[in-house]
C-alpha cells in the first residue's frame, strides 16, 4: 500500500514503524549518545528511536533540537525517517541537515494504517509512504 | 512553492552538497509556512554562535559545510569577548571551541563581527521595506520596527542558508498582510529611558508572537525603541511592532486600530524597578543588551566621567563600534568598568559565576535568571552606575 505524503526532507528510507502520541522536544527528549527517550513522562521511555521510522505528531522545545538530531546522525543513532502529522522548523532542519528523510500530511492518518513493528519505506523524494505486507 | 530552473538545479544538487542543503531548508520551511517562492535577500545575521548553545554537533555542522556566502553575513553575539575572554574568567577549553566556530564561518566568507546590533555596522545599513535574513530576536525587532525592513525570525541553520543562497522564502513577515497590527497597546503616561525596557517586558508577556501597535504619549528615541523591542520579543517572542506616528510603517500609513486593547498604566512600568529589589547589592553590573550605541557609550562615558567604580560592570558593545570611539572606551575603562565586545550577559558563561546582577535591559532581566542561574534586577543606566559604587575620584 502506498500512501502520498508531502516532502520535508529528501531521501529513500526502510525500517520498523515506532509511533507516539506524544511531540518530540529532541534537546532534553532523547539521549544524543545512544538515541533512546530519556524522558521519564514520555510514551516512548526507555526505547531506542536509533533506525526506526519514528512517528509523531510534531517537534516541541528549544531550536537547538536540531543540532541534537545531527549527533545522533553523526553517532549513528538518527531515525531511517520520520513521518510527522504536521512538520515544524526545528525537526525539519534537523532532519535536512541529517539527511533523515522526512514527511508529514499523509493521505491517511498514520495512526489508523501504521502500528508499532510495520515495515515501511519513507521514500520523500517521490512524497510517499510503502507499508510493506508480510 | 515554485523554483526558478536554477533554483531546481540547487535542489537537485548540481552546484554541491552544502548549497543544495541550504536551499532544501529554505523549501522545507517555505512550504510549512505557505511561501510561493524564494525572494532575494540584502544581508544575513547568523544565530548559533556561542558553544554555549550550539555545542560540539553545532561546531560539526558549521564545518562540515563547503562553499561561500552570496551576501554581507555577519554573526550573533559569541560566548566570549574574542580578545579579552581571559579576563572574563572564560575557561580556556570553552575559548578554543568558540575560536573554532567563529573560524568555521569565516572559510563559508561570513564576517565574523558578534554583534545583537548589525545594523550600526558598515555593510548593514538595511532601509524601509529591504528583505534581510536576520537572527537575533532584538536585531530582528529593530530591523523590522524601528527601520521598516523586512525579517522573519531566523534560526541559526535558516539564516546560514539564506546566506548560503543569497534567498528566503517569502512568508511571514516579508509579506504585507502579516505585518499588520492585530493588538493595541495603551500607554497612560509619558514614558523615557529604561522605563522603555520595562514597557516591553511588561508587555511581551501578554501579546506573545503577535504584532502590537503601540499608543503612547511621547515618541521615544530610537535607543529607547531598541529597548522596547529587545524586551518585547525577550518575554513574549514580538518580531514587529508598530508605534502610531512614530515607527516608519505607521507613518506612511493609518493602521485599523485593533480591537484587542492592552491597557498599560505607570504602577506596572514601576514594578519592574521593583523586581528583586530585596538584593540589596549586585554582584556585577551590565549595561548593553542589546549592544551599546555610540550615544549610547557617550551617556555611560559622561557619567563615569572622574569617577571609580568599586564593582565589575560590563558595557558590552559591537567591536567595530569600541574601535570607531577609542576615547570613549578609554573614558569608560578609566572608571574601571570594561567594555566588553562580541558577547553579552546572557550568552556569555562568565555571567554564571556571579550571584547576583543589575542590568538595565528588560531582555537580560528575563533571561539570566533562566539562562545563567543569576538573580537580576533592574535600574536605569544612572542607576546602575550608581550600584556600581561610585567614588569620586578627586
Amino acid at each position: 500500500m502506498k500512501i502520498k505524503c508531502r516532502t520535508i526532507s529528501r531521501g529513500v528510507a526502510e525500517g520498523e514503524v515506532l509511533l507516539t502520541n506524544d511531540a518530540i522536544s529532541f534537546l532534553g527528549n532523547v539521549d544524543p549518545e545512544t538515541g533512546e527517550i530519556v524522558e521519564a513522562q514520555h510514551e516512548l521511555y526507555g526505547q531506542s528511536i536509533a533506525g526506526k521510522v519514528l512517528v509523531f505528531p510534531h517537534g516541541k522545545g528549544s531550536t537547538v533540537g536540531s543540532y541534537v538530531i545531527y549527533q545522533l546522525f553523526k553517532n549513528g543513532v538518527a531515525p531511517a525517517a520520520m513521518i510527522n502529522l504536521e512538520s515544524e522548523p526545528i525537526v525539519a532542519v534537523g532532519a535536512i541537515i541529517s539527511e533523515v528523510p522526512l514527511v508529514d500530511r499523509l493521505e491517511k492518518d498514520p495512526y489508523e494504517v501504521l502500528k508499532n513493528g510495520d515495515r515501511v519505506i519513507v521514500n520523500s523524494t517521490e512524497a510517499f509512504v510503502e507499508l510493506k505486507k508480510e | 512553492m515554485y523554483l526558478t530552473p536554477e533554483e531546481e538545479k540547487t535542489l537537485n544538487g548540481e552546484y554541491g552538497e552544502s548549497l543544495q542543503k541550504a536551499i532544501e531548508i529554505l523549501v522545507a520551511l517555505g512550504d510549512i509556512y505557505g511561501a510561493d517562492k524564494l525572494i532575494p535577500v540584502k544581508s544575513a545575521q547568523i544565530a548559533g554562535v556561542s558553544y554555549k548553545t550550539i555545542g560540539d554537533a553545532g561546531l560539526e555542522w558549521i564545518s562540515d559545510l563547503e562553499g561561500k556566502v552570496k551576501i554581507p553575513s555577519i554573526l550573533n553575539p559569541a560566548g566570549m569577548d574574542i580578545v579579552r575572554w581571559d579576563e572574563m574568567g572564560i575557561d580556556p577549553v570553552f575559548a578554543k571551541k568558540q575560536q573554532e566556530i567563529i573560524e568555521a564561518y569565516a572559510k563559508l566568507g561570513i564576517q565574523t563581527k558578534c554583534t545583537c546590533t548589525p545594523y550600526y555596522l558598515e555593510g548593514f545599513n538595511v532601509t524601509l521595506d529591504d528583505h534581510i535574513a536576520w537572527s537575533e530576536s532584538s536585531a530582528v525587532s529593530y530591523a523590522n520596527s524601528v527601520i521598516g525592513a523586512r525579517t522573519n525570525r531566523e534560526g541559526g541553520p535558516s539564516a546560514l542558508s539564506a546566506a548560503l543562497v543569497g534567498k528566503t522564502a517569502n512568508y511571514g513577515y516579508h509579506l504585507d498582510e502579516m505585518r499588520e497590527p492585530v493588538v493595541a497597546v495603551e500607554v497612560d503616561c509619558e514614558l523615557s529611558g529604561s522605563d522603555l525596557g520595562a514597557l516591553g517586558y511588561v508587555v511581551g508577556k501578554t501579546v506573545g508572537s503577535r504584532v502590537p501597535i503601540f499608543y503612547m504619549k511621547n515618541e521615544p528615541s530610537k535607543n529607547e525603541m531598541k529597548a522596547l523591542g529587545a524586551a518585547l520579543a525577550a518575554s513574549g517572542a514580538v518580531a514587529l511592532y508598530h508605534i502610531e506616528g512614530v515607527t516608519p510603517e505607521a507613518t506612511r500609513k493609518t493602521f485599523t486600530r485593533p480591537d484587542e486593547v492592552i491597557p498599560v498604566e505607570r504602577t506596572q512600568i514601576d514594578e519592574v524597578y521593583e523586581t528583586n529589589k530585596d538584593i540589596l547589592s549586585s554582584e556585577i553590573i551590565t549595561i548593553g543588551c542589546p549592544h551599546c550605541s555610540v550615544e549610547e557609550l557617550e551617556e555611560i562615558a559622561g557619567l563615569v566621567e572622574g569617577k571609580k567604580l568599586q564593582k565589575e560592570m560590563w558595557v558590552c558593545t559591537a567591536r567595530e563600534v569600541a574601535e570607531r570611539h577609542p576615547d570613549l572606551v578609554q573614558k569608560i575603562e578609566k572608571s574601571g568598568a570594561k567594555v566588553v565586545c562580541d558577547t553579552c550577559m546572557v550568552v556569555s558563561p562568565a555571567t554564571n559565576k556571579y550571584a547576583s546582577i543589575t542590568v538595565n535591559s528588560g531582555k537580560a532581566l528575563a533571561y539570566v535568571p533562566s539562562m545563567c542561574k543569576v538573580a537580576a534586577k533592574y535600574a536605569s543606566i544612572e542607576d546602575c552606575i550608581n550600584e556600581a559604587g561610585v567614588v569620586d575620584e578627586n
